[in-house]
């Protein structure tokens, strides 16, 4: 309990991606919650990566965290516009109402 | 040892708590506040195990760039206004205590992880970090991703790169019946297009098309 190892956190890792993933599915209101749950995904790899990166003592998983944070900033600008221009259409970001693909 | 435990377990509470509410909150404005909240809570995280430079850079890119982005498209949305409103805007001042709840929070977390961690360093550094300490984290990072992984490096400065531009293109639109200052059109406007001489009839006047 008191000695904090790997394993903690990993555990916290898993825990917040499982709640990413649990706010995917659960979400009823607007698409942007569901972006955030997968800022929340990649924010758990992250403390993986840096966490086995500092216990294994290599840098690697440093810098590939860098290249995460890249991917997620440019994932999150580019859904976000793909947001406001549905929504300039369509007049609702409500996860309900977007079926014209008939899914 | 036991404050880095103590720490650790009230950072991960913090962020555990805050990404359930990130997902359950019913305001979209509360959920941008705990991702906030997360994100922050999670480099104090990094900054606790060793990895400096990757807390400042979360803190850098996720709270100041993306959480602030999200916060932008959700007050242009308006999502109140939607015809079944979900969030009630009556009250406006309804943001002020949770946000102010969480700015309390967060400058907390940072008042302890910044000072302890500039004041005592040996206070919250774990104990079995293996990375060699002679040189800083970020020394060390940048040694190896300028030249191990400079390819990698600059592909992400292309995707970077792509994004920018596909989202400029995806929200921009042309409108309708702006007036506009072409500096082109006057500088090359030439003196026959301009002014013409007519040969005006006594008692008839001219009839000018326009």
């Amino acid at each position: 309990m008191i000695d904090i190892g790997l394993g903690h956190y990993l555990t916290l890792g898993a825990v917040i991606f499982s709640i990413g993933i649990i706010g995917i599915f659960l979400n009823r209101k607007n698409i942007i919650v569901i972006l955030m749950s997968i800022e929340l995904i990649l924010l758990a790899v992250n403390i993986n990566l840096v966490s086995f990166s500092i216990y294994l003592g290599d840098l690697s998983g440093q810098v590939f965290t860098l290249f995460i944070l890249t991917v997620a900033a440019a994932e999150a600008a580019i859904g976000l516009a793909i947001i406001v221009v549905y929504f300039r259409n369509s007049g609702t970001i409500r996860v309900e109402e977007i079926d014209k693909l008939k899914g | 040892m036991i404050a880095h435990a103590i720490f650790f377990y009230v950072f991960s509470v913090i962020a555990v708590v805050s990404a359930i509410m990130v997902t359950v909150s019913k305001n979209t404005v509360h959920s941008v506040f705990f991702l906030i909240l997360d994100f922050i809570s999670i480099s104090c995280l990094f900054i606790m195990i060793g990895a400096e430079f990757l807390g400042m850079i979360m803190l850098i890119v996720y709270v100041g760039a993306v959480a602030v982005l999200f916060l932008f498209v959700v007050m242009m949305l308006n999502v109140a206004q939607q015809k079944n409103q979900w969030f009630v805007s009556k009250d406006s001042s309804g943001h002020i205590p949770i946000g102010l709840l969480i700015s309390v929070i967060i400058f907390f977390e940072l008042i302890i992880v910044i000072g302890g961690w500039k004041y005592k360093p040996d206070l919250l550094n774990s104990a079995k970090s293996t990375i060699e300490t002679e040189i800083s984290n970020t020394h060390s990072l940048g040694q190896i991703l300028y030249t191990d992984y400079i390819h990698v490096f600059q592909i992400s400065g292309m995707i970077l790169l792509i994004a920018m531009i596909g989202a400029i293109v995806l929200t921009f639109r042309q409108r309708e019946g702006v007036k506009k200052q072409s500096y082109l059109k006057q500088i090359s406007r030439e003196r026959v297009e301009g002014v013409e001489v007519l040969e005006v009839a006594s008692n008839k006047g001219v009839k000018i098309d326009d």
